[in-house]
C-alpha cells in the first residue's frame, strides 16, 4: 500500500506533457531585471546603483531583517537603473536593471561540473554558505532556507523530507532535475541532514514518476556505498493525489504525524525541503554558487514547444516565450506555477524570480470559469478538502461576515490548495471567498495574541 | 490572444457540474424507467411524460415570471424530480395527478424555498405524500394497466405490503397470507407486480445504484445504512414472532425501500453532508419506515420516514463534522 | 359535553392568568436599569445603524452621547447638524457645527481613458481582485470596478456607471457615513466637504507613478506636474508622490487649477459655468479625453451643461 495523506484530496488530470523534454539552457537575454522581493519576508535592499559594473554571482541585494535573503546578479554587465518595475501581478516592486555583457563569474565560484560529494563537518559553515548564496525554498513559498534549517533551540527535527511529489498537473521541472541531477540533489539532502542533525531523510516521489524514483534510488545507492554521510536516506513512493506536495500533507503521508492548527512542521519534528531547493543547496555549499538560475517548465496543450529551461533569474517572461515562438493564439491565460495553486500572470513583461517554476498556458475552454449556481449541498468540497474543512459552510459564514464562527470552523487552517473550487459542481468561487476570510481571521487572531507579548 | 485572463487559483476545474451529476442520476434511473414502461405500457409512458413535463415547465415558469432569475432548468434537477415523482405514482393514475404532484413538488417544496439547493424536504417525496393524503384511492389502486410484456398478470389489486397489512388486520397470520397470494422473492427481485411504477423491479434499482457509485455521484453510506437498519430491525421482530412480522428480505424487496434509499434519501440537498451524518440519517429512516410498516396504519412508510429525517438534516449537519486535519 | 367545554375554558383561563403573573414577576425581577435619556436620544437618531459614527449602531452612539461630557467626539454623519442639534437639546449639551461631507470617487480611469490589458475572471469583489493583482489596466492605483463600495453603501447612494465602469455617488442620498471609504481597497473614495451650493474642486486621481508611466496607463491621470500647485493662490494644493491633492479647507473654489491641469485630472462639480480659461488655451486632448469620461457624476470642465442641476 503506497503512502498518501489521510484526508481529502483530488485527482486532476496529470498532463505532464513536457516530461520528456530534457533541460535546455536558455541564452542570456540582453537585459535582465532582478527583483528585490524574490522571497518571503522583508525585500532585499539594493546595494548597487546605476552605472555600477557587476559580475555574475555578485551580491546586489542585502537582506533586511531576520526573514529575508541575499539577491545576486545573475549576469555580468552594467546596472542601468534601480527602481520600480511591475511584477507579474502588475504591482510595482524594486528591480535592478542590468545590461548584459559576456559572462564573467565573481570570485570563489566553482563553475565546473565535477560532483563534490564530501560533506563539510561544520554545520555553521553549511548554513552560512546557504545564507550568503541566497537560497530560498523553491517549492513555491520561497521561504529563506537558512532560516528553515535553523529551528528554535527548544524544537528538534528528527526527519528531513525532500519533496519530490510535484503533485501539480503540467509541472515537470522537479521531475527533470531528479532525472538529470539526482546525485547533486542527494548531496544537497546530506548537507541539510548534517545541519539539522537528523538520521533520517525521506525523498517523497509520486508513483507517476517511476523514472525519477529509479534515478534517485540509484544515486542514493552509489553515494552511500562511498560514504557513511549518505546513510539513512531513502526514497518513498507516494500515491498520486493532489495536494501531496503540500507541506502538512507530505508530512502526514510519510510520517503519519499531523501538524497542529497554526503550527509548523518542526512542531512534529519534520523539516520539508523541495528537491529543487536541495539542488540549490548543493550548488551553494559545494560550489559556492549563488541561486542565480532555476529550471522553468514552459508548457500547455496550446503551446507548440514544450520545454524545460534553465533560466537566469531576472529574465523577462516575454523573452522566454518569444524564444520558444511567442504566445499561442489560442492561449487565454498564462500562469506562473501549476494550474491548482499558481498565480495568473497579468504582465508578461515581468521578470522571472528564484521561485518561478513554470509558465503554463491554458486555453479559454480549459480555464474560463463557469457562472456560479446554487449550492446543491453535495458535500464534494468537504470531501475534497485535505484539511477536513467544510468549504460550503465557510463560504456562507464569510459572505455573512461571521468572524467568530469562521474561526471556530478553522478557516485559518486552509492551505489554499484549491481542491474545493476545483470540485464544486455549482462553480461557487469557494476559495476566492475563503482566502479573504482566512486573511481576516488570521489578522484577528494575531491582534488578539499580540498585546499579551 | 489579446487580453490575458486573470483569476485567483485554481485555474482548472473538474468536469463535474450540477448538470452532469443530475444527468448521471437520470441515467441511473433509466433501468427502472424501462422496466416500468415494459410492464405497465402506455399508462406508464403517460404518467412519466406528464410528470417530467410539468416539473420542468413549472420550474421554468416560476424562475422566469415569479423569481425573475436566470432559468435553472438547464441543470436537469427538475427532470430528476419529475422522473422520481412518476416512479412513485401508480402507473394507472390519471395525468392530472402527476400535474398536482409536480405543482406540490416543484412549486411548494422546491421553489418556495429558493430553488435547487435551498429546499428542506425532498420535492418528489413531498409531492407523493401530498397525493397520498389527498387522493388515497387513486394512490393505492394498482393495476388495470396493460404492459408491453407480461399480459394479464399486470392486473393486480394491491402491493404485497398492502395485502399483508390488510391480512394482518383481519386477523390472518403471515403464513396464511403468503399461502394465499403466492409471493415469490424471485418475482420481487425482478418484476414485483403491484406497486408504484418504480417499485416493481429491485434489480433495475440496484443497477442504477451501482452506476451512481461507479460514477462517484453518491457515496454508499446512506443507502446501505437504511438497508441494514431495515434488515436488522425487521430481523429482530421476525425472530420474535414470524407469524406477525414479515421477514427482512420481504421488507427489503417490497415497497419503496430500495427506490427510496437509492434515489430519494441520497438527494444531495436534503441529506447530510458527512458520511457519519449520512449513517445516522439512514438509520433514522430505516427505523421510522419499519415502525410505520409494523405498527402504523399505512402499509408503507418510506416516504414519511424520509420526510421526517429531512427535517433533522440541519441538526445532523451541525453535529456531524468530519475530522479536521491536525485537530483532536 | 357542555361541562367538558366549560371546564376546558376555565382551566385554560386560570392557566393563562397564572402564567401572566409569573411573566410579570420575572420581567420585574430581571429589568435592566438604563438611563432613560438613551432611549430619548435614540429616538432622534436616523436609525440606520450604519456605523458611520464609529459606534456599533445608533443605540451605542446614543449611549456614548449620554455618557460623554460633551459632544465633541460624537458626530452622526448621517443625521448631520440637524440631528446633532436635537441630540444636544435632549442632553442639554452643545453640538459643534460641522460642514456636511460627501463621498468623492477619485479616479478618472474610465473605459475610454484607461485601456484594459487584462480580463478578470474571479469572484466579483474588489478585495479579492486587489489581493491578486494590479487590476485590468496599467494603473495599479485606480478603481477596480467590482463595486465593493456599492455593496457597502446602506443608503443606495453609490451605483456603478456601466459606461465608465466607475462608481457614481448620488449626492442627495450620500450621508458621508464612510462605509465606502472603508470598503475600497485602493483608498480611492474620500470624504470631502460638500462645499457651498455643493460646489467642489478635487483631484480625481491617486496614481503615484511618475508622470509618463501614469499617463501611459490612463490619459486622464494626475501626472504630478505641479502646475496646479503653482497656480493656486491659496496654497491649497500639494504635490506628493507624483500626485496632487487639494486641501478642501483651504480651497476657495477659484478653479484656476482646473483650467491649467494638462490631463483634466482636476474636477469641478456643480458650477454653473465652465472653468475660466487661462491665457494659453488648455491642451485639447485632455478635454477630449474627459468628455466621454464623466458625463454624470463629476462633470468635466468641458461638459458644463449638466452642471447646474443637482447631481442626478
Amino acid at each position: 500500500m503506497k503512502k498518501t495523506f489521510s484526508i481529502g484530496g483530488v485527482h486532476p488530470d496529470d498532463n505532464k506533457i513536457s516530461a520528456g523534454c530534457a533541460i535546455e539552457v536558455l541564452p542570456v537575454p540582453k537585459t535582465v531585471y532582478i527583483s528585490m522581493a524574490q522571497h518571503l519576508g522583508g525585500p532585499a535592499k539594493a546595494i548597487v546603483a546605476a552605472g555600477d559594473k557587476v559580475k555574475t554571482g555578485q551580491v546586489i541585494g542585502e537582506p533586511t531583517g531576520f526573514i529575508s535573503a541575499y539577491v545576486h546578479s545573475s549576469v555580468t554587465g552594467t546596472v542601468k537603473s534601480v527602481g520600480l518595475r511591475k511584477d507579474l501581478a502588475g504591482i510595482p516592486v524594486v528591480h535592478v536593471e542590468i545590461e548584459v555583457a559576456p559572462d564573467e563569474w565573481a570570485e570563489g565560484i566553482d563553475t565546473t561540473d565535477t560532483l563534490v560529494t564530501e560533506i563539510p563537518q561544520d554545520p555553521k559553515f553549511i548554513v552560512d554558505r546557504i545564507k550568503s548564496n541566497g537560497v530560498v525554498g523553491l517549492g513555491g513559498a520561497t521561504f529563506p532556507t537558512n532560516v528553515k534549517l535553523c529551528p528554535p533551540p527548544d524544537k528538534k527535527a528528527d526527519i528531513l523530507i525532500l519533496n519530490g511529489a510535484e503533485c501539480e498537473p503540467y509541472l515537470t521541472s522537479d521531475y527533470r532535475i531528479m532525472i538529470e541531477k539526482p546525485q547533486q540533489i542527494i548531496v544537497g539532502a546530506a548537507l541539510m541532514k548534517r545541519v539539522l542533525g537528523v538520521d533520517h531523510v525521506v525523498v517523497g516521489i509520486e508513483e507517476n514518476k517511476p523514472e525519477a524514483i529509479a534515478k534517485m534510488k540509484e544515486a542514493i545507492a552509489s553515494l552511500s556505498a562511498a560514504s557513511s554521510d549518505y546513510d539513512g536516506i531513502e526514497v518513498v513512493t507516494l500515491k498520486k493525489k493532489y495536494p501531496q506536495g503540500g507541506e502538512k500533507q507530505l508530512i502526514d503521508a510519510i510520517t503519519h504525524r499531523q501538524v497542529k492548527s497554526m503550527g509548523l512542521p518542526i512542531d512534529v519534528g519534520a523539516v520539508v525541503q523541495n528537491v529543487a531547493t536541495s539542488l540549490a543547496v548543493y550548488d551553494a555549499v559545494q560550489k559556492n554558487k549563488p541561486l542565480i538560475d532555476n529550471t522553468i517548465t514552459v508548457t500547455g496543450e496550446c503551446f507548440p514547444k514544450q520545454s524545460n529551461l534553465l533560466v537566469r533569474v531576472g529574465t523577462p517572461l516575454s523573452y522566454i516565450i518569444d524564444y520558444l515562438g511567442g504566445v499561442p493564439e489560442t492561449a487565454a491565460k498564462a500562469i506562473s506555477g501549476g494550474p491548482m495553486m499558481g498565480k495568473a500572470i497579468a504582465n508578461l513583461d515581468a521578470a522571472t524570480l528564484k521561485g518561478t517554476s513554470s509558465v503554463l498556458f491554458l486555453t479559454e475552454a480549459q480555464t474560463r470559469r463557469n457562472p456560479e449556481t446554487n449550492c446543491i449541498r453535495c458535500g464534494k468540497c468537504a470531501e475534497a478538502c485535505p484539511m477536513g474543512l467544510e468549504p460550503f459552510l465557510l463560504n456562507k459564514l464569510a459572505r455573512n461576515g461571521m468572524m467568530d464562527e469562521l474561526e471556530q470552523n478553522a478557516v485559518q487552517d486552509c492551505i489554499e490548495c484549491g481542491c474545493c473550487l476545483y470540485s464544486c459542481p455549482a462553480n461557487i468561487p469557494l476559495l476566492d471567498i475563503i482566502r479573504v476570510a482566512k486573511g481576516d481571521v488570521i489578522r484577528i487572531i494575531r491582534s488578539r495574541t499580540a498585546p499579551k507579548k | 490572444m489579446n487580453k490575458l485572463l486573470v483569476s485567483p487559483s485554481p485555474h482548472i476545474h473538474s468536469k463535474t457540474s450540477t448538470r452532469s451529476l443530475m444527468l448521471d442520476v437520470v441515467i441511473a434511473l433509466l433501468p427502472s424507467v424501462l422496466v416500468t414502461i415494459l410492464f405497465y405500457g402506455w399508462s406508464a409512458v403517460v404518467i412519466l411524460a406528464s410528470s417530467v413535463v410539468f416539473c420542468v415547465l413549472l420550474e421554468y415558469l416560476i424562475t422566469k415570471y415569479l423569481l425573475k432569475k436566470p432559468g435553472t432548468i438547464g441543470d436537469m434537477s427538475a427532470v430528476v424530480t419529475g422522473i422520481i415523482l412518476a416512479l412513485n405514482l401508480p402507473p394507472t393514475a390519471p395525468w392530472w395527478v402527476a400535474m398536482i404532484g409536480a405543482i406540490v413538488a416543484i412549486g411548494v417544496a422546491k421553489m418556495t424555498f429558493g430553488g435547487l439547493g435551498q429546499n428542506v424536504f425532498n420535492p418528489a417525496i413531498t409531492g407523493r405524500v401530498f397525493l397520498l393524503i389527498s387522493f388515497p384511492a387513486i394512490m393505492t389502486t394498482w393495476g388495470g394497466a396493460k404492459g408491453f410484456i407480461g399480459g394479464a398478470d399486470a392486473v393486480s389489486g394491491a402491493t404485497p405490503l398492502g395485502i399483508v397489512k390488510e391480512g394482518l388486520m383481519q386477523g390472518q397470520t403471515l403464513q396464511q397470507i403468503f399461502d394465499l397470494h403466492d409471493f415469490s422473492y424471485a418475482q420481487m427481485l425482478f418484476v414485483n407486480m403491484g406497486g408504484s411504477a418504480g417499485e416493481i423491479s429491485a434489480i433495475a434499482i440496484i443497477i442504477g445504484f451501482i452506476y451512481l457509485l461507479a460514477r462517484k455521484v453518491i457515496r454508499p453510506y446512506i443507502t446501505l445504512s437504511i438497508l441494514v437498519t431495515v434488515a436488522v430491525f425487521s430481523g429482530i421482530f421476525w425472530l420474535i414472532d414470524p407469524a406477525q412480522y414479515t421477514d427482512p428480505l420481504f421488507n427489503l424487496l417490497t415497497g419503496g425501500v430500495l427506490l427510496g434509499s437509492v434515489f430519494m434519501a441520497t438527494d444531495y440537498v436534503t441529506s447530510p453532508m458527512s458520511d457519519k451524518g449520512g449513517i445516522i440519517f439512514g438509520i433514522g429512516i430505516g427505523i421510522i419506515t419499519m415502525l410505520i410498516r409494523y405498527f402504523g396504519s399505512y402499509p408503507e412508510g418510506m416516504s414519511f420516514a424520509i420526510l421526517i429525517m429531512n427535517s433533522t438534516v440541519p441538526l445532523i449537519n451541525k453535529f456531524c463534522k468530519q475530522k479536521k486535519f491536525g485537530r483532536a | 359535553m357542555t361541562t367538558t367545554i366549560i371546564w376546558t375554558i376555565v382551566a385554560i383561563t386560570v392557566l393563562g392568568v397564572l402564567l401572566a403573573v409569573v411573566l410579570y414577576l420575572v420581567a420585574n425581577k430581571f429589568k435592566v436599569e438604563e438611563d432613560p435619556r438613551i432611549d430619548e436620544v435614540e429616538k432622534v437618531m436616523p436609525g440606520a445603524n450604519c456605523g458611520g459614527c464609529g459606534f456599533a449602531g445608533c443605540r451605542a452612539f446614543a449611549q456614548s452621547c449620554v455618557e460623554a461630557a460633551n459632544l465633541d467626539n460624537n458626530y452622526c454623519p448621517v443625521g448631520g447638524n440637524e440631528v446633532m442639534k436635537k441630540v444636544a437639546a435632549v442632553l442639554g449639551l452643545e453640538a459643534k457645527e460641522k460642514a456636511p461631507m460627501v463621498a468623492v470617487v477619485r479616479c478618472n480611469g474610465t473605459c475610454a481613458n484607461r485601456p484594459t490589458v487584462n480580463e478578470y475572471d474571479g469572484i466579483k469583489s474588489c478585495k479579492v481582485k486587489a489581493a491578486l493583482y494590479s487590476g485590468d489596466t496599467g494603473c495599479f492605483y485606480g478603481c477596480l470596478g467590482c463595486g465593493d463600495c456599492v455593496a457597502a453603501c446602506q443608503f443606495g447612494a453609490i451605483s456603478m456607471d456601466p459606461e465608465t465602469g466607475l462608481p457614481v455617488v448620488d449626492e442627495e442620498k450620500c450621508t458621508a457615513c464612510g462605509a465606502c471609504v472603508k470598503a475600497c481597497p485602493k483608498k480611492i473614495i474620500e470624504l470631502r466637504n460638500k462645499g457651498p451650493k455643493n460646489r467642489r474642486v478635487f483631484v480625481s486621481c491617486v496614481n503615484m507613478e511618475k508622470g509618463a508611466a501614469a499617463r501611459k496607463a490612463c490619459s486622464a491621470a494626475c501626472i504630478g506636474c505641479g502646475k496646479c500647485a503653482k497656480e493656486c493662490p491659496f496654497g491649497a494644493i500639494t504635490v506628493e508622490h507624483n500626485v496632487a491633492y487639494i486641501d478642501f479647507n483651504k480651497c476657495k473654489l477659484c478653479r484656476k487649477c482646473v483650467a491649467v491641469c494638462p490631463t483634466g485630472a482636476i474636477h469641478d462639480v456643480n458650477f454653473p459655468t465652465p472653468a475660466p480659461k487661462p491665457e494659453k488655451p488648455a491642451p485639447k486632448p485632455a478635454a477630449e479625453a474627459v468628455k466621454p469620461a464623466a458625463p454624470k457624476p463629476e462633470p468635466a470642465p468641458a461638459a458644463s451643461p449638466a452642471t447646474d442641476k443637482k447631481e442626478e
